[in-house]
């Protein structure tokens, strides 16, 4: 095995493999910490992004961070990769690539073709010798969109999952957040709830009244009960209307192993719920969630640093043309990322990172109370995912999810950046929300202060005794 | 200056039907003082639970003074996390006694070995231990003990994980181990208890392993049903000889009608 040096001044740093390189080069980060493959002092870490920016993009590809043998992920990213798509790259190195990809040779256009040939560790790599400002602009040049019923990731737009969530599932509890949500222009990315019990009943019975409120409303959006994948292929074996297929995965076949699926699961799960066509504009089902430290927290990271496990995660979303992805930056604990400034950071990296390899990116931009990081921590992230063009975040009442006992961004947070930044929701959800009287027509998106008629007659309908 | 509009929504009457901080009004599209300044000090008051030092002397006085538990003894151990920060960056730490403390566990374990021990540990909130822990032992101790049960000493550990119940059952040979720990403070639940149950308890095991009962407080799951449905899980733990996810499978729906029903 080759190995990779770097000197500064007298010393002389030495790297064993392309797995080392990449952890030491790692901006500080406490799951890296935690796990023991982090940088020994600051002059170590700038060391190994000097030798990673020597290193060939090819190498990346030659020798993979867990074995092919021993790991169904990498023989998922070696046996798909696109080469010729790759090909217009391979001569370069890890920060040749980044001078590329920030100059104005690299075009939208260059970007999307190049996408399948972006394996996880390329991309991580890359982010890894970059700062935030690099972050943002690149990503903010590969737009992906994605169709159900409604498109997301169209540039000039930013949608919100409305985030319903009650602590014991009560049906009249999950409608008024929902209300409360549509009221305040959220939900055109999926209205998704966490269900407090997990089992195969509730699910169906959430699904179905997810269903019934889009339907009686016509509102051009999708459902989503985050369940485990199983329970979802249940409740579709029972003839639940299931929108979207929820699943939480991971970088290594080890740690999804953990999460209790496969990639046949996936497989079945995804052919399962393209068959019940219910799409309009699209028949993208699937919905994942990743973060960085799960595949540590599951002991299942092979000694790779925690951004390039979740970089390979979008590897496994990549697969099934998602319509939604996205990271719980925030959400995995201070054990994984310690304050306001870390989760910043990987929060842009994840966004980026699957932008570049064509994955629809959109970013739960939270916190935990544990977690040294408050709204202002939140709000920077916010904004600077605003300008780096996410395609979604999350929307939940006042920004307290009273069920998973977490901070993530509110309806509030969404109208600020539409207004800061001038973004619009999904096209079908917009004219909806003028339809039913919930913003004004017209070039400024802005909320009618009236109460739109037709929710008046279901506030009334709800608030009966 | 044209006035101000009413910043409270139409849809307020809704929020009878949830926690959640819905009808909270906008300003432009921003929120109000009020609803802003609510919710910066619920996160204040979570904060300060997380970060708020445990007091493990006024603890194990306060079971020593417990006329229910005071015939059981309180010992004060540590766990190998040195400060709050590096507990919460190294959750390996919280999860192993430090020498000392194990060394003073062995000198005091029981000859025989005992059936149940409790630990008890500030864990993410030492609010939710002082709050909780004293008030929920004095409802469980005696149901188990009425079944004719040893328990151990009362363990008392600074900065522990969960998974710091298997060493100390396994250092004291218990049977079965019951851990309460102060759980991940939310905004609307700053001093929330969990207890979890291990049989067979050794160094190593991991959650699948284990029973939990999450959220108790007066305000979530009540000392007494959080009791009766710990109670029914010592039993059937020690009957079945397991715990974990083959026992849950059985274990009795949080409230509802089936908590009436309870056996015990």
């Amino acid at each position: 095995m080759p190995s990779y040096t770097a000197s500064i001044g007298a010393i002389t740093y030495r790297f064993d493999s392309v797995r080392e390189l990449l952890a030491k080069a790692t901006p500080p980060r406490a799951g890296d910490r935690l796990a023991g493959v982090c940088a020994e002092s600051a002059p170590e870490r700038v060391a190994a992004q000097l030798a990673l920016a020597d290193l060939p993009l090819a190498a990346l590809l030659e020798e993979p961070v867990v074995p092919y043998e021993a790991d169904d992920v990498t023989r998922l990213i070696v046996d798909g990769h696109d080469q010729s798509a790759f090909s217009a790259i391979r001569h370069l190195t890890v920060g040749g690539f980044r001078d590329w990809l920030l100059s104005d040779l690299a075009t939208e256009s260059d970007l999307a073709r190049l996408a399948p040939g972006i394996t996880p560790e390329v991309a991580a790599a890359v982010s890894k010798l970059m700062r935030v400002q690099d972050l943002i602009l690149i990503a903010r040049k590969c737009p992906v969109v994605s169709r159900f019923r409604t498109t997301l990731g169209l540039p000039g737009r930013l949608a919100t999952r409305l985030q319903p969530n009650h602590p014991t599932d009560d049906p009249t509890g999950i409608a008024a957040s929902i209300v409360d949500g549509l009221l305040m222009g959220a939900g055109d990315a999926v209205i998704g709830v966490n269900p407090a019990s997990d089992n195969v009943a509730q699910a169906v019975r959430l699904l179905h009244m997810l269903a019934d409120v889009i339907e009686r409303h016509a509102i051009p959006t999708q459902s989503c009960v985050l369940t485990h994948v199983t329970n979802t292929m249940q409740a579709m074996r029972q003839g639940a209307p299931v929108d979207l297929v929820f699943q939480s995965i991971a970088g290594t076949e080890a740690a999804n192993r953990s999460f209790g699926v496969s990639l046949a699961l996936l497989d079945e799960a995804h052919e399962a719920a393209r068959a019940l066509r219910r799409g309009t504009v699209g028949d993208q089902v699937m919905y994942f969630e990743t973060g960085q430290g799960s595949a540590l927290s599951a002991n299942a990271h092979h000694g790779v640093d925690q951004q390039t496990c979740e970089a390979r995660a979008y590897a496994v979303a990549r697969r099934y043309r998602p319509f939604l992805v996205n990271s719980v930056v925030g959400f995995i604990g201070p054990e994984y990322l310690y304050d306001g400034k870390e989760i910043t950071r990987a929060g842009l990296e994840d966004h980026f990172c699957g932008k570049l390899m064509g994955v629809p990116m959109g970013m739960d931009v939270c916190y935990t109370n544990h977690a040294e990081a408050d709204q202002g921590d939140a709000d920077v992230l916010l904004t600077l995912l605003g300008t780096a063009g996410c395609n979604y975040i999350m929307g939940v009442p006042g920004s307290d999810d009273v069920m998973l006992s977490y901070q993530t961004t509110s309806f509030h947070d969404a109208l600020y950046l539409r207004r800061l930044l001038g973004l619009r929701p999904a096209p079908e959800f917009e004219a909806w929300l003028e339809r039913a009287g919930i913003v004004d027509p017209g070039e400024t998106f802005r909320l009618r202060d009236e109460m739109p008629e037709a929710f008046g007659r279901a506030l009334a309908r709800l608030a009966a005794p | 200056m044209s006035k101000a509009r009413d910043l409270a929504p139409a849809w307020s009457a809704l929020r009878r039907f949830t926690p959640a901080r819905i009808a909270l009004g906008r300003t432009g599209v921003s929120l109000p003082t009020s609803a802003h300044l609510a919710f910066q000090l619920a996160h204040a008051q979570a904060r300060d639970a997380v970060h708020r030092p445990f007091n493990s002397e006024a603890l194990a006085a306060g079971l020593r003074a417990s006329t229910v538990l005071s015939s059981l003894g309180a010992l004060q151990l540590e766990s190998r996390a040195t400060s709050r920060v590096h507990y919460l960056q190294r959750p390996d730490l919280g999860r192993r006694l430090n020498e000392a403390s194990a060394a003073a566990l062995r000198q005091a374990a029981p000859r025989a070995a005992p059936d149940v021990a409790f630990v008890i540990t500030d864990g993410l909130s030492a609010l939710a231990i002082e709050a909780n822990a004293v008030p929920f032992l004095e409802e469980v101790v005696p149901s188990v003990m009425a079944d004719g049960l040893a328990i151990a000493p009362l363990c008392v550990v600074r900065g522990g994980r969960v998974a710091l119940g298997d060493e100390v059952g396994e250092l004291l040979r218990a049977r079965c181990v019951v851990i309460l720990v102060g759980e991940r403070p939310g905004l609307t639940s700053p001093d929330s208890l969990g207890a979890y149950l291990t049989f067979a308890p050794c160094i190593g095991l991991t959650d699948e392993r284990r029973n939990c009962l999450s959220n108790i407080r007066p305000a979530g799951l009540p000392w007494r049903e959080a009791a009766v449905r710990l109670h029914w899980l010592i039993r059937e733990c020690l009957r079945r000889q397991l715990s974990g996810v083959d026992l849950k499978e059985d274990a009795p729906t949080l409230a509802g009608p089936g908590v009436a029903a309870l056996p015990g």
